[in-house]
């Protein structure tokens, strides 16, 4: 009888457990370069500060590139699109850890600090780290736009611009403009380890920061007082894993939840193992064939429209991504807001080709085709891809040879006046707005020194179409203004678009409520494990 | 031995150790040189690696390559480096922006860790069975161990790393695939070394867990050195075999084990031993793609990524301090085999 009772009250017991906490791991890519976003761009490294541990003012809606409010509950923009007016949040707190414990909320004090710092030359803080730069801020042409950043009271900022731009607000919510505790600055500042905030960082985010072992492990854990929806799972573990076969396996043996960019070879055994689920969606890039429209006879559009049909763009999805891939026929991706799915593509037609190349004059044109030296989330195999170009152009009489240089030279010499060739390269959009592409790749001032247009390209309409979709503020006005400058882009064809590169996110069946960005950020305040 | 005797052996020990140092200085010199000069050969601007495909203005780029201290002359730039060296400052990574130094030592235990098991491998395993192909010279064992050795030493670690993964972590599951300890496990940094600070945390099976880790990685970083040292101390021992005075010992009447043991092996072991500080330079190379494989949070893999990314305090000062660790090895090496070999320390 006992016996019987003891067996009883430990069966009840066992029930009666507690959930133990849930824990999941990540197996990402590379190491973080540091917790401070501001400083970097690796998107590793976002994805270990910026999105678990911070928040922003404006902030991507998961899953999408809708911007959204964030740490701003609202905001009013001015007539003339210059001065933004920020209400922040009442009620955030900051996280706390061994030595810092807040003594007050997220307010106007943070965000002023947060962007002066980037901003400001003779800010302290500008330099708490010798030879430190702030690449995003600078390349997101920040310095020039923004003019001021004031306080008018404790939960109200304005932001005034030099010109109106309308991505505005989705420049700001991209990593580098994650928000940091001024207190816990102050605080560093008192006890002479400024360096902390670099590696023991403090925010406002669903995760807060435990441990970093050098290259190993990341440890997090769930902020419960966050002021959003809380994460579902307690502790949130990076295991930094940069092989992508390794990756696998550990996914395979259960040692991790999740994994970023499996190799494109592993895709169909991981469709077809019965643990494993894959996620997937056309990234936020584009790979191009850039012509030199300022080098006779690629000026001539209709030259340009030949070459492009007599290129077999499936042919090189299937080969070089091994169909992990869309073929791309506009500069953005299908992805991204204001998508021009009316335009059709060239088609794949060598006679239709070779027909206008004679009408147009020529003949045994011989070319160069620049193929990148290194795989980029766009472009696996560029000198897979060149090899390709020269056999279908080939087909057509045109004679390709390829070059190619080591990578930064690529980059530096692919931009010079007078360049030789079309050059082979792409693009992963850093906030989710057309202009983000447009401007930066095919506008008249990127046609320059320092520019990013390969193409060289300077279209007076098009460019103009740019200039006031970045002026107003309305989408429907920006969107059709965007479509109109498709229509210019395909007609006049100063690339070969190639292809959108697909993103896979491979994870254990266990894995619910991801939600795939298409900026290819890492979150994980959403994701459950099943028992 | 009377005391003068002993002091002038001590003495010679010194002098010999003395020199040795003294060599070190040029050395090193000669290493900071080729150290700096190397990242430089290579063709990219850390600066347009750092834009990508976004690009930077001419500006830009003169703002950001003078900061870094890029636009001097090389010249300068080499003496600005040996300066700042002497000082004790190793610089600061263009990437994470900390100190090189203490990237270096957060890194640098988990490399010895898995170098010493490895070597220790190699040598335990290598030695005996180079020792038995020896005395049993034509036999089954030393053919087959000997083309065994010649396999492994032609084997590629990358691959054979993540053939052990798939085949022992992935279809056997016996091994975990990759890092230090389980992710389950959560302790402070005592000595950087996984196998004694899971032992001082106390938590039970994290030890276990540590030595399990240090398998497979062991296994791979073990294998060229194991071939080699196998191979080598059967030549070794075979060379010694021959010798006159180990016949004349056996024709003395010394029983085989005691001719092995006393005549043959320590005199075999001078190649050895010379062999064996020299497959842990071979290990530092090695440790690199095993480290990759294996997700080893070592100072090869840091070495690697910079190297790629142009990071040129890291490669320059890293290649230094593991330029010296072999060279600090192979000194110890070197008094080893003065310590065994009487005639080089009495040269």
């Amino acid at each position: 009888m006992k016996t019987l009772f003891v067996l009883a009250s430990a069966a009840l017991a066992m029930t009666a457990v507690t959930a133990q906490a849930k824990t999941f791991v990540y197996c990402s890519e590379a190491s973080p370069e540091g917790f401070d976003p501001a400083p970097y761009t690796a998107g590793g490294t976002f994805d270990a500060s910026a999105h678990p541990i911070f928040n922003r003012l404006t902030e991507f809606k998961k899953g999408t590139t809708e911007v959204e409010p964030g740490l701003a509950e609202s905001w009013e923009v001015s007539e003339d699109g210059t001065e933004y007016t920020f209400k922040l949040r009442q009620g955030v707190k900051w996280h706390s850890n061994e030595s810092f414990t807040p003594t007050r909320d997220f307010n106007a004090d943070d965000v002023i600090f947060s962007y002066d710092r980037q901003g400001n030359a003779e800010n302290p803080w500008h330099q708490y780290i010798p030879g430190i730069t702030y690449e995003y801020y600078t390349s997101m042409a920040m310095p020039d736009l923004i003019k001021s950043v004031e306080k008018i009271d404790d939960y109200t900022v304005k932001f005034t611009l030099n010109q109106p731009e309308a991505p505005f607000l989705a420049n700001i919510a991209m990593p580098f403009a994650s928000i940091v505790s001024k207190e816990y600055a102050d605080a560093l500042d008192a006890a002479g380890t400024r360096e902390d905030l670099n590696n023991l960082p403090i925010g406002t985010g669903p995760f807060k920061f435990v441990a970093y072992q050098k290259d190993a492990v990341i440890r997090y854990t769930k902020n419960t007082e966050y002021w959003g929806t809380p994460a579902i799972i307690d502790d949130l573990i990076f295991a930094i894993t940069p092989d992508a076969a390794v990756r696998l396996q550990k996914l395979k043996a259960g040692e991790c939840h999740l994994m970023p960019y499996p190799a494109p070879a592993d895709i169909e055994a991981i469709r077809t193992d019965p643990n494993l689920k894959l996620d997937e969606q056309a990234g936020l890039n584009v790979g191009y064939l850039a012509y030199n429209t300022t080098q006779a006879p690629f000026d001539n559009p209709v030259v340009r429209k030949a070459l492009n049909m007599a290129i077999d763009k499936n042919a090189i999805v299937e080969a070089v991504f091994q169909g992990a891939a869309l073929p791309a026929k506009n500069p953005i991706p299908p992805t991204m807001w204001s998508y021009n799915e009316a335009i059709e593509d060239d088609a794949y037609d060598p006679e239709a080709a070779k027909a206008m190349l004679e009408e147009a004059g020529v003949t045994d044109l011989s070319m160069k085709i620049w193929a990148m030296p290194v795989q980029r989330p766009y472009m696996p195999n560029a000198r897979r891809t060149a090899e390709l170009m020269q056999e279908d152009l080939a087909q057509v009489g045109v004679d390709v040879e390829i070059v190619s240089y080591e990578w930064g030279e690529y980059l530096a010499k692919s931009m010079e006046a007078g360049r030789d060739g079309a050059v082979m390269l792409g693009w992963t959009g850093d906030n989710g707005d057309p202009d983000n592409f447009l401007s930066v790749l095919l506008s008249c001032d990127s046609a320059g020194e320092g520019g990013a247009n390969r193409a060289f390209w300077c279209n007076e309409e098009f460019s103009a179409l740019l200039k006031d979709a970045k002026v107003t503020a309305d989408p429907a006005e920006r969107t059709a203004l965007y479509e109109q400058a498709q229509v210019i882009f395909k007609e006049q064809a100063p690339w070969f678009t190639i292809a959108h590169s697909t993103q896979y996110v491979p994870m254990s069946n266990k894995v619910s409520g991801f939600k795939m960005s298409p900026l290819g950020d890492f979150t994980f305040e959403t994701v459950d494990i099943a028992e | 031995m009377s005391p003068a005797r002993f002091c002038k052996g001590q003495g010679r020990m010194l002098r010999l150790i003395l020199s040795k140092l003294l060599y070190l200085v040029p050395t090193f010199l000669g290493i900071t040189i080729i150290a700096f000069s190397f990242v430089r050969i290579l063709p990219g601007d850390p600066v347009l690696l750092m834009a990508g495909e976004r690009g930077v203005t001419p500006e830009r780029h003169a703002e950001l390559s003078a900061q870094l201290g890029y636009d001097k002359s090389v010249v300068l730039q080499y003496f600005d480096f040996l300066w700042r060296l002497l000082q004790g400052d190793l610089g600061h990574s263009l990437v994470t922006k900390k100190p090189v130094m203490d990237e270096f030592l957060a890194l640098f235990p988990a490399t010895v860790e898995l170098g010493l098991c490895a070597i220790l491998l190699a040598t335990l395993i290598g030695v005996p069975v180079g020792v038995l192909a020896a005395i049993k010279r034509g036999s089954w064992f030393d053919q087959v161990s000997m083309t065994t050795a010649l396999v492994g030493f032609s084997m590629p670690i990358f691959w054979w790393g993540l053939l052990l993964i798939i085949f022992f972590s992935g279809i056997l599951g016996w091994t975990p695939v990759s890092g230090r300890i389980s992710l389950m496990y959560y302790f402070p940094d005592v000595t950087g070394f996984m196998l004694i600070d899971s032992l001082l945390s106390g938590q039970s099976g994290a030890f276990t867990s540590a030595v399990r880790h240090l398998i497979l990685p062991s296994v791979v970083l073990a294998t060229i050195p194991l071939a080699v040292i196998a191979r080598q101390t059967r030549s070794a021992m075979l060379e010694v075999m021959g010798e006159d005075y180990v016949r004349t010992a056996r024709a003395k009447g010394m029983p085989t084990r005691r001719v092995i043991g006393v005549h043959a092996l320590r005199n075999a072991m001078i190649p050895v031993i010379t062999t064996i500080g020299l497959q842990i330079g071979v290990l530092m190379a090695g440790a690199i793609l095993t480290e990759t494989i294996f997700s080893w949070p070592g100072i090869g893999k840091w070495m690697i990524d910079s190297i790629a990314r142009r990071d040129y305090p890291v490669v320059q000062s890293g290649l230094l301090l593991i330029a010296a660790l072999v060279m600090i090895v192979n000194l110890l090496v070197d008094l080893t085999y003065g310590l065994i070999n009487p005639r080089i320390r009495n040269k």
